[in-house]
């Protein structure tokens, strides 16, 4: 295991330590996998941004692809849509528009996060002219995924752990994943060397469109409605999970396990700060500070590292 | 002054939109709206300034419109308890206040070793935070602005119908000053060579972190100024909504600007028509009577239009150089 996942393990215990001082009920294994659906969506994102990072680029634009996406499905299931078309409309369109940030990205050689920030204000400004002030409802056998178990767990949850498993293995364990981690530690090396930098690019940005996608449909299911200023913000919990879970943004390093923490990590921090009815804004301060004091703490230990092995190797 | 491409293209857009909106609807140009057009003007100036020099050397700060929120309520809270505070005093305060949130970002960015990116994601939700703390969640409204600050924006000099408002003015100062400052200023010549070559401007005894912390304090300052401009301009604040999404704008007036966004490149000028381009576009949607939702599509394309002919220009450039 990298040092790096340590840092959200050890902050997961403190972090449910403090709630279970918060609240006695807060250690109730039904209550905290209940909260657990809300964050659900925003790890799909997650895992699928690792990916992006790994290779040395972000994604601002997942929030804003979430919510058209979500616009668009709704609509259509409203026109009489069946709801098995309707998801795969969703996966699809999220992925279309994750191929397209990669494609600017790769092809044209842009900073993604440029690329992501224009195509952020794009698709949900798509969203707001679309649907302007209004929300539209879903339809019955689409909503309240949240509420249906599997084996005990909530399906959210359920679909969230199997392609965490998946998005894990891919990433640890496959040529593919090798790639993803080589384009981000140096890109015209792996190009020399063979690897297709701009394909693998492409395809990291339509698995997070992808992603969002399928986060569209729990997200919309959960709520019942689906509005154009939906998960405002979003980008910010999971590009948090993400850094918190010791993916570097520079490239070349990180793990899903990491990701997978640091989603749980947020998930208690989330439930304590709304056990001790804390403010939305409040709470997006501490997310905010633990982005940064995160990256701060595992930069410091970096150099800690660094300046160990130089001093050992001038001995 | 010579124009380069890029600023020609600006202002060519800006005629074309002034044309467009103008023939469908003779409105347009009326004292009226542009009236409105010079209102909205100096909000945007004021933080694309700012912004610019952070683009310029690489970097990017997301954060100015929290820093916006929180500097126009931590004044409009001055106001409060001293009703009888001096305009002038009211806009250093903001400045200094926007000096400090911006120094957080440096500092974060230079001896932190975040990328700013990362940085200016965390204090634009903290910031905002921030914002609700010390107001605790009330609105600053109209009772606490002084008829003093809000009367910046209707007092000026009246030439026919149409005002030049004292906040107009102090835009147009700011980017005099950044102008004047980026062409003759020792900082502000290096400010462009760590932008084009950071490895190339810290061998000629550049130093980054200076040049990185000063266009963060910068972009921090002139947040805090337009947090007092936007006090006067609406004669409210409110801790969730001010300056919300700001950043957008001013990226897409920057970008549209002709600042290049990969660094080391732009003029006040471009930024300036960047802009007043902006301006146009709002108000042009609303004598056209094309719904207020269209506005963020709009920022969207503008941002993707402005660096797709950002990556034209330079592989043009490229092929051109290799030739």
């Amino acid at each position: 295991m990298k040092w790096r996942a340590l840092v959200p393990a050890v902050l997961l215990v403190i972090a449910t330590f403090i709630g279970s001082r918060l609240s006695p009920k807060f250690l109730d294994f039904h209550f905290l996998l209940d909260r657990s659906t809300l964050v659900m969506e925003t790890g799909l994102i997650a895992l699928g941004m690792t990916f992006v990072m790994i290779c040395g680029e972000i994604d601002l634009s997942v929030a804003s692809n979430m919510v058209l996406t979500g616009c668009v499905t709704a609509k259509l299931l409203e026109k009489g849509w069946g709801i098995p078309a309707g998801v795969a409309f969703a996966c699809l369109m999220g992925t279309g528009l994750g191929f397209l940030n990669g494609l600017l990205t790769a092809k044209l050689k842009l900073p993604s996060f440029l690329v992501t920030l224009g195509t952020m204000a794009a698709y949900r400004g798509a969203a707001q002219a679309m649907m302007g002030p209004d929300s539209v409802k879903l339809p019955k056998g689409f909503v309240n995924l949240d509420e249906s178990y599997v084996l005990g767990i909530p399906w959210p949850v359920m679909i969230f752990l199997v392609i965490a498993v998946i998005t894990a293995i891919v990433l640890h364990q496959t040529v593919f994943g090798r790639w993803a981690f080589s384009t981000g530690t140096n890109e015209s090396a792996s190009r020399y060397s063979g690897i297709p930098t701009d394909r693998v690019k492409i395809l990291v940005f339509a698995l997070t469109g992808l992603m969002c996608g399928i986060g569209s449909c729990m997200l919309t299911s959960r709520l019942g409605v689906a509005r154009y200023d939906l998960a405002n913000g979003a980008e910010l919990d999971a590009i948090t999970v993400v850094a918190v879970g010791g993916t570097s943004i520079f490239g070349g390093s990180g793990t899903m396990l990491g990701t997978i923490l640091s989603l749980f990590l947020i998930d208690i921090m989330r439930s304590a700060m709304g056990v001790a009815n804390m403010k939305a804004e409040y709470q997006l301060t501490a997310i905010g500070s633990l982005l940064i004091l995160s990256v701060l703490a595992m930069n410091l230990g970096g150099k800690i590292r660094l300046s160990k092995r130089s001093s050992a190797g001038a001995t | 002054m010579k124009l380069g491409l890029r600023e020609w293209l600006a202002l060519t857009f800006v005629v074309l939109v002034c044309l467009f909106a103008g023939l469908k609807d003779p409105r347009f140009f009326g004292p009226k709206s542009i009236d409105s057009i010079l209102l909205w003007l100096p909000l945007i100036t004021v933080v694309a300034m700012g912004e610019m020099l952070v683009i310029v050397t690489r970097e990017i700060d997301i954060s100015v419109g929290s820093m916006l929120g929180f500097t126009g309520i931590a004044v409009g809270l001055m106001f409060k308890a001293n009703p009888h505070l001096s305009v002038p005093v009211a806009i250093l305060a903001g400045l200094g206040v926007g000096l400090l949130l911006g120094f957080v970002n440096g500092a974060l960015v230079t001896w932190g070793k975040i990328s700013s990116l990362i940085v200016t994601i965390g204090t634009l939700a903290g910031f905002r935070g921030l914002s609700f703390l010390v107001s605790k969640g009330d609105e600053i409204d109209s009772s606490m602005v002084p008829d003093s600050l809000t009367s910046l924006s209707t007092k000026g000099i009246h030439v026919g119908h149409v005002t030049i408002s004292v906040l107009l003015i102090i835009a147009l100062v700011v980017a005099v000053i950044t102008a004047l400052f980026l062409r003759f200023a020792r900082l502000g010549r290096d400010i462009y060579a760590m932008g084009n070559n950071p490895q190339a401007a810290y061998l000629r005894g550049i130093s980054p972190n200076k040049i990185t912390m000063f266009v963060f304090c910068v972009a921090g300052a002139l947040g805090g100024l337009a947090g007092v401009m936007y006090a006067a301009r609406f004669g409210f604040v409110n801790p969730g909504s001010a300056g919300q999404g700001f950043e957008l704008t001013v990226i897409a007036a920057v970008a549209i600007g002709g600042v290049k966004l990969m660094g080391g490149s732009g003029s006040v000028f471009g930024v300036l028509m960047g802009c007043l381009l902006l301006s146009c576009i709002n108000v042009a949607l609303s004598v056209l009577g094309i719904d207020a939702n269209w506005q963020l599509l709009a920022y969207g394309l503008v941002i993707l239009a402005a660096i797709l002919l950002d990556a034209m220009a330079t592989k043009w450039h490229t092929r051109k150089a290799a030739a």
